[in-house]
């Protein structure tokens, strides 16, 4: 089932690339996203007074959207049936470039992390592009937002990462996962401020509070949700479905990337079953947060938004010059 | 030398001829026998791509440089030819674009044949004006470089000037000359230091010249203004957003796509290849410069809503990028990192024959479009798409690639040059190391805003719904121009899918000039790229291309077999505002589009807003102007006004005033030859 190597990274041919590592780690993600969001949403609840859905809600309403027609304007072209589909499929390659419960996962050697940052953007391209798609106002709206919010995150992402990169002279995850492990737990500034401004990028590039507000009915304050507003049925159920993804996506990248305690380093049975159980238990806590934040706090004027991005830019700039001014060639 | 030319260089100069003699039937358009000459006009043309992407494909395979001499020239000075693997990599990167364009060219001048504007003019500065290109590239000594110079910037002022009815592009091409020969003046005094060193206009005799670093500094500041000049480097772009414009499309795609390259070719020659020891402080000045061009250019592209213009200020932010690609290579060379200097540099390289694709192809889809539609105004497009099928699939390729997404091209060279920069940990010295990764992040906010301007870009023109009639009914393209069009997107996909086998030949190219080739980067093999070693970055191009198209497909049958894939088609829901308004006036403009980034990056530009309260309502006016017009244009231009009138007062009006100055002159040039 998975491939024979143990812990350090490894560059094979394509006989390496063991399919099935894989597919687990395909299977875990498109299966777990769903309920991560089924978490976030009844913590919320819960802090709000309510019961909440239940577990296997996010389920039933994917199965439910998959099983309805889909609506297509007589406007849309071709492009807007493709981008569910595009925007899919990226978001789960780059779902493919985390290790998600053991490092040396073979696909992080052939989409390293800035291939990941450009899955995420050539899958915003089409998303953006599908909400121009139909021709109505709404649609261009949300587009232009979402640009100008990605325009500003992509860039504080890709500092973050590259603080991580120089540390660990790798752009390879897993070689950053390897690095941080084998240095044992040393509180570097420039690692805190890229966790700070990878935080705020996440936020804002999940679409949620206080960027957007995924649960909002106003349209006139969407931006993730004024691109998708055209789709129904089964294309709907992927650009939700991608969008659950998404989130579980930048969990794991935040929590085994900068705290990758309990990730598998070698294969056998016990470690990537521990390896399991740390991500479950990290993604719970970080979703507590999430849904913690997304309470307390309310959401911003869209041009208090460049502002928040700034600042997280800002604060990836600083750890990266803190790394190579600080901690020397280290 | 002489006798017996190597057959790359035979190659090359078959391609010189048949672009000259492109040139010479172009004259015969406009007579009897027009048709024919018209098509022997751009099949010569073709002729002189095929070639010249022949010589290059040859130049880059063989060990060696190949050595030539026309018998034309200064009786003490003959023009001497020379294709190294540098040379190679341009005739090529020139050879592509020329020949997609002679495949494209001959529906798009239909247009004109019945128009006011002569054919037989377009097709003979077309013409002279690849003949130049290549003739720079070929050249070994500093006197047939100029001259080569000249003419491809001559011929190109004409074609610019070629639809001189409007006052916009005679302007536009008065600049365009202008700067062009300042900054043909500084590569003059470039050349000029180095051939005082090195007793010689023969590149030969340049390399080996004694250079004190101070000399050394002086030719390279002269030559970057010079190259940076014609490159369209901020802040001497001004002329590009102008020039690139008024000419016609074909042309347009030309000047961007080979033009600024055979400025960057000339700045690699002179640098790498001639200057001899590197200069790290160089390499900052450099990437200060690639870096704000890149910034300056996207934003200022983001701003616009004519197409073309639009185009030509990403050419501003492509050239950036090469140049940051160029500054990295210098510094890592210059302070004892072969290895990654070679990367720095091999990337630029990488860049320029991405940008020559997908910006040609831009050019030609823009063109497309005008043919179609004659609209250049982005305000006025929408649904070209179900219009233009073939266009608006080539376009979006062209429209990936720019953004750098993968897995087109424009990823793959901004991949390496982030890798590059991700060396930077190997420097010594806070400055630098700080200032790469800055650097790092401006390309990285400039990629960002480049898929944000290609997604204004396509959605408004592409998608939704016609703004003007004009649009609506947009006529079909020739076939010749899609199949231009195509070939262009098949060769950036490929590009994108297999950098590796790029690389192989790319090498050639270091390896030559600076005796350090890139093995380790192409050394596991096609399906991987490993620019450092595997263990610091991969990327597997054809394995990501693979897993992509396969998730999309298995996505796609999962749900066919659910339901047969059937869609409904039903009007745009639009929260209930669909049925009520269905009015193409009610979708995003590209100003719309951009506002939010107008807003934001506010203080880089110089807008000018007004509302105009009239009778039958409000009116709103929008100027984004740029700053280096009040910055630095117009403190020159006075300044020289000033001057200009100083010096009026010699004209005087009487005639015995000018014999004393010319007394005077006469005395003062016999006492300077005593």
């Amino acid at each position: 089932m998975v491939p024979g190597n143990s812990g350090g990274v490894v560059v094979g041919d394509l006989v390496n690339l063991s399919s099935g590592w894989v597919l687990l780690q395909a299977a875990l993600f498109l299966f777990g996203a769903p309920l991560l969001m089924a978490w976030v949403r009844r913590v919320k609840a819960r802090l709000q007074n309510r019961r909440g859905p239940g577990w296997l809600q996010p389920y039933r309403d994917l199965n439910k959207l998959f099983a309805k027609e889909a609506l297509v304007a007589h406007t849309a072209s071709e492009l807007f049936r493709a981008a569910p589909y595009v925007v899919f499929a990226t978001t789960l390659l780059a779902c493919l470039g985390v290790p998600l419960v053991a490092v040396g996962q073979p696909f992080t050697a052939v989409a390293d992390v800035i291939v990941l940052v450009g899955f995420l953007a050539l899958g915003r391209f089409f998303l953006a592009l599908a909400g121009m798609d139909v021709g109505t106002a709404f649609g261009g709206m949300g587009a232009s937002r979402e640009m100008l919010v990605s325009a500003l995150a992509e860039p504080a992402m890709l500092l973050a990462v590259f603080t991580l990169a120089m540390t660990a002279h790798s752009t390879n995850l897993s070689s950053v996962i390897d690095h941080q492990l084998a240095f044992g737990l040393v509180l570097r500034p420039s690692y805190l401020f890229a966790l700070m401004a990878l935080v705020l990028v996440a936020v804002a590039e999940t679409g949620r509070i206080p960027v957007d507000n995924p649960t909002t009915h106003l349209e006139l304050t969407m931006i993730h949700e004024a691109m998708i507003l055209e789709y129904s049925g089964r294309h709907l159920a992927l650009m939700e479905w991608a969008a659950q993804l998404k989130l579980m996506l930048y969990g794991v990248l935040i929590v085994n990337v900068f705290l990758p305690w309990g990730i598998a380093r070698e294969v056998s049975l016990a470690a990537v079953s521990f390896g399991l159980f740390a991500v479950v238990a990290k993604l719970l806590l970080l979703g507590v947060l999430l849904a913690v934040t997304e309470t307390v706090l309310a959401k911003m004027r869209l041009f208090r938004a460049p502002q928040f991005l700034n600042f997280s830019l800002l604060l990836a700039l600083l750890g990266l010059l803190s790394h190579v001014i600080l901690e020397g060639g280290a | 030398m002489g006798g017996v030319f190597p057959f790359s260089l035979l190659l090359a100069c078959v391609a010189l001829l048949a672009s000259l003699a492109s040139a010479v039937s172009a004259l015969g358009t406009g007579g009897k026998r027009g048709p024919l000459f018209k098509r022997s006009m751009f099949v010569l043309l073709g002729v002189a791509g095929v070639a010249a992407v022949g010589a290059g494909l040859a130049a880059l395979a063989s060990p060696q440089a190949a050595l030539g001499e026309l018998p034309l020239g200064l009786p003490w000075l003959a023009w001497r030819l020379r294709l190294d693997a540098l040379a190679g990599f341009f005739l090529l990167v020139i050879g592509l674009v020329v020949a997609a364009v002679a495949i494209y060219g001959p529906g798009y001048v239909r247009d004109f044949e019945h128009g006011q504007d002569p054919l037989p003019v377009l097709g003979l500065f077309t013409g002279l004006f690849v003949t130049g290109m290549l003739l720079v590239v070929l050249a070994d000594d500093a006197f047939l470089f100029m001259v080569a110079w000249e003419l491809m910037s001559l011929s190109s002022y004409f074609l610019v000037a070629f639809q001189h009815e409007q006052a916009a592009n005679r302007r536009a091409a008065f600049l365009y000359l202008l700067m062009a020969h300042v900054g043909a003046l500084s590569i003059l005094l470039g050349y000029g230091v180095l051939a005082g060193f090195g007793e010689g206009f023969a590149f030969d005799a340049m390399r080996a010249a004694p250079l004190s670093p101070g000399w050394a500094s002086v030719a390279f500041g002269l030559a970057f203004v010079g190259f940076g000049m014609k490159a369209g480097l901020v802040p001497m772009h001004v002329w590009l957003p102008e020039a690139h414009p008024a000419a016609p499309s074909h042309v347009s795609a030309m000047m961007s796509g080979v033009m600024l390259k055979v400025a960057v070719y000339g700045f690699v020659r002179f640098v790498f290849d001639l200057l001899g020891e590197l200069q790290w402080q160089w390499g900052v000045a450099i990437l200060v410069a690639g870096s704000a061009s890149a910034l300056m250019g996207v934003l200022y592209a983001l701003m616009q809503h004519d197409l073309k213009r639009l185009l030509a200020y990403h050419s501003v932010e492509n050239i950036g990028i090469i140049f940051i690609g160029l500054g990295l290579g210098v510094i890592f060379l210059a302070t004892g990192h072969p290895a990654i200097g070679v990367l720095g540099l091999v990337a630029a390289l990488y860049h320029t024959l991405n940008h020559a694709l997908f910006k040609s192809l831009l050019f030609l889809g823009a063109g497309a479009i005008l043919h179609a539609a004659n609209e250049r105004d982005l305000e006025r497009m929408g649904g070209l798409l179900r219009r233009m099928p073939w266009t608006g699939l080539f376009f979006l390729v062209g429209c990936i690639s720019i953004s750098a997404l993968p897995p087109f091209n424009g990823f793959v060279s901004e991949w390496l040059t982030f890798q590059t920069a991700l060396q930077a940990w190997m420097l010594d010295g806070g400055v630098l190391r700080s200032l790469i990764p800055i650097t790092a992040a401006m390309l990285a906010l400039t990629g960002a805003l480049a898929a944000a301007c290609f997604v204004k870009v396509y959605g408004v023109a592409f998608l939704g719904q016609a703004r003007s009639r004009r649009v609506r009914r947009a006529r079909p393209t020739p076939l010749g121009m899609r199949a231009a069009q195509a070939a262009l997107a098949l060769l950036c996909l490929l590009a994108g899918v297999f950098p590796t086998t790029v690389l192989l030949w790319l090498d050639a190219v270091p390896a030559q000039l600076l005796g350090q080739g890139l093995s380790q980067a192409t050394a596991r093999g096609w399906l991987w790229l490993t620019p450092v070693a595997p263990e610091v970055a991969s990327y597997s191009a054809p394995v990501v291309v693979a897993a992509l198209v396969l998730v999309g497909w298995l996505a796609a049958v999962v749900l066919r077999r659910h339901d047969g894939g059937e869609v409904r088609r039903c009007d745009p829901w639009d929260c209930g505002f669909g049925q009520v308004l269905p009015s193409p006036r009610m979708q995003y403009t590209a100003t719309a589009f951009s506002q939010p980034i107008r807003r934001v990056f506010g203080p880089i530009f110089r807008i000018e807003e007004r509302i105009e309260r009239r009778e039958e309502g409000m009116r709103y006016q929008l100027l984004v102007l740029d700053r280096a017009w009040g910055w630095l244009y117009a403190p020159v231009e006075r300044w020289i006004h000033a001057v200009a009138r100083r010096v009026t007062r010699l004209q005087s009006g009487n005639i015995r005033v000018y014999l004393a100055w010319s007394l005077g002159t006469l005395v003062v040039l016999l006492w300077v030859i005593s």
